[in-house]
């Protein structure tokens, strides 16, 4: 039975705790509101971006001569994995969840006979990746000084794993992050995105038109697709900020509300202890007068 | 006619306008109201929307635009003209330096043209907004 003095300390502890957990959980509604808001500014320019660039590519891809990052190498030998996690810790399952999927992904292709090879974003998922699959590790991003995702920090990764296609490093490319549904359901995903894929790009109306291109479509296909890959990492990085604080909010107002139901729990013990005590002296008085 | 101007970042412009002028790859291009569907890719320059009561002109760095019954314009970069400074300008300028250099070390033929292009059109960008 812990004493008075014992119960009263670990009640103000975890008073300190739940502040802390509530101002946590303050600041990532504050920084999800901006999330959303950045990747809602970012959401016209994506859906355009991809309505033209499937019409072009649909259009484009029955004759087989197309662009490689179109119609890919032509084998599916070496995979290249980019996992994009949180820089930081504390969003609940987040970032594992995000984690956990590249891992099932990773092995499966390993089981299939395939290389693979894993770039990570975010410092989280590197440590996961580091511990577990280290030997398929190839490189890391470093966002962590970055506060504000901006295009040209998605254009720099992109510039990077392009440089690696056009090197013969790999043959497809997977986008592994977390997509934002609301504050609390974030869906991991893997989206392919070398060669590319458009599935939700089936915009009929785009298709039917016949569209002019100048200069040829041949060159603007090869001037937007590289650009198409960039476009994806940053909305996925959006995405991901987005999920990212909104997984802090909800594992933050769980732990706060968690730490409420504990200080409720041990001020009832406390109470009890001292009843006990205070009952115990009387008894003790009552009973030596009783003696005498 | 419809007009919308978007970067990767935001949504710059979407209303009703006259006409576009857009600084097209293969040279400048009008758009009024019922162009025929037509895609183009932008080099770097400026982009002038007309509309009843006035223009307004965006500096953009390249992108592409969709012209049809409305016009949509995808700028890589896009930013107001008057918010478009001199330090904006070189560090573009840089980029593209750096861009046709790394192109001259590694890769030859289409990939140095195009990088010269990109930083020349640049040049002329910067002669027509005075920072030259």
């Amino acid at each position: 039975m812990p004493s008075l003095k014992d119960l009263k300390n670990r009640i103000e502890s975890v008073k300190n705790t739940r502040k802390i957990t509530k101002a946590m959980q303050m600041v990532a509604a504050a920084k999800l509101r901006r999330a959303q808001d950045s990747a809602e500014a970012a959401r016209p320019y994506t859906e355009r971006f991809n309505s033209v660039l499937g019409a072009l590519a649909s259009a484009n891809n029955k004759d087989s001569g197309g662009p490689q990052l179109l119609v890919g190498t032509g084998k599916d030998q070496t995979h290249l994995l980019i996992v994009m996690t949180a820089e930081r810790g504390l969003c609940g399952g987040f970032n594992s969840n995000i984690a956990k999927l590249a891992k099932t992904h990773a092995l499966k292709l390993v089981e299939q006979g395939k290389t693979v090879k894993i770039i990570t974003v975010g410092k989280k998922g590197r440590d996961v990746i580091k511990r577990d699959l280290s030997e398929h590790f190839v490189d890391h991003v470093d966002l962590s000084e970055i506060k504000t995702v901006r295009y040209t920090d998605a254009q720099g990764i992109s510039k990077s794993i392009l440089d690696r296609f056009t090197a013969g490093e790999f043959d497809v490319a997977t986008l592994f992050y977390s997509k934002f549904v609301n504050v609390v359901t974030q869906i991991p995903t893997a989206q392919q995105i070398i060669p590319a894929s458009f599935e939700d790009a089936e915009d009929s109306n785009a298709q039917s038109m016949n569209y002019e291109y100048e200069p040829s479509e041949e060159e603007i296909l090869a001037d937007l697709l590289p650009r198409g890959v960039g476009t994806q990492i940053f909305s996925a990085l959006l995405e991901n900020g987005a999920s990212e604080q909104g997984a802090r909010m909800s594992a933050m107002d769980n732990a706060t509300r968690n730490a409420g139901d504990m200080i409720d729990k041990l001020t009832i013990q406390y109470n009890r202890s001292r009843q006990a005590v205070i009952t115990n002296e009387l008894i003790e008085i009552i009973s030596g007068a009783e003696a005498l | 006619m419809q007009v919308d101007v978007v970067s990767p970042e935001k949504l710059l412009f979407s209303s009703e306008a006259v006409s576009v002028e857009i600084p097209g790859s293969d040279g400048d291009m009008t758009a009024m109201a019922n162009h025929a569907p037509l895609i183009t890719t932008l080099r770097p320059g400026i982009l002038r929307v007309v509309q009843e009561k006035g223009a307004s002109e965006y500096v953009v760095t390249g992108g592409f635009a969709e012209l049809g019954e409305t016009v949509s314009v995808l700028a890589e970069k896009a930013v107001l003209k008057a918010d478009f400074d001199r330090e904006m300008f070189d560090e573009l300028v840089t980029a593209a330096q750096t861009a046709l250099d790394s192109a001259r070390a590694n890769m030859a033929g289409d990939a140095v043209d195009m990088a010269s292009k990109s930083l020349s059109d640049f040049n002329i960008l910067g002669e027509n907004l005075g920072f030259k």
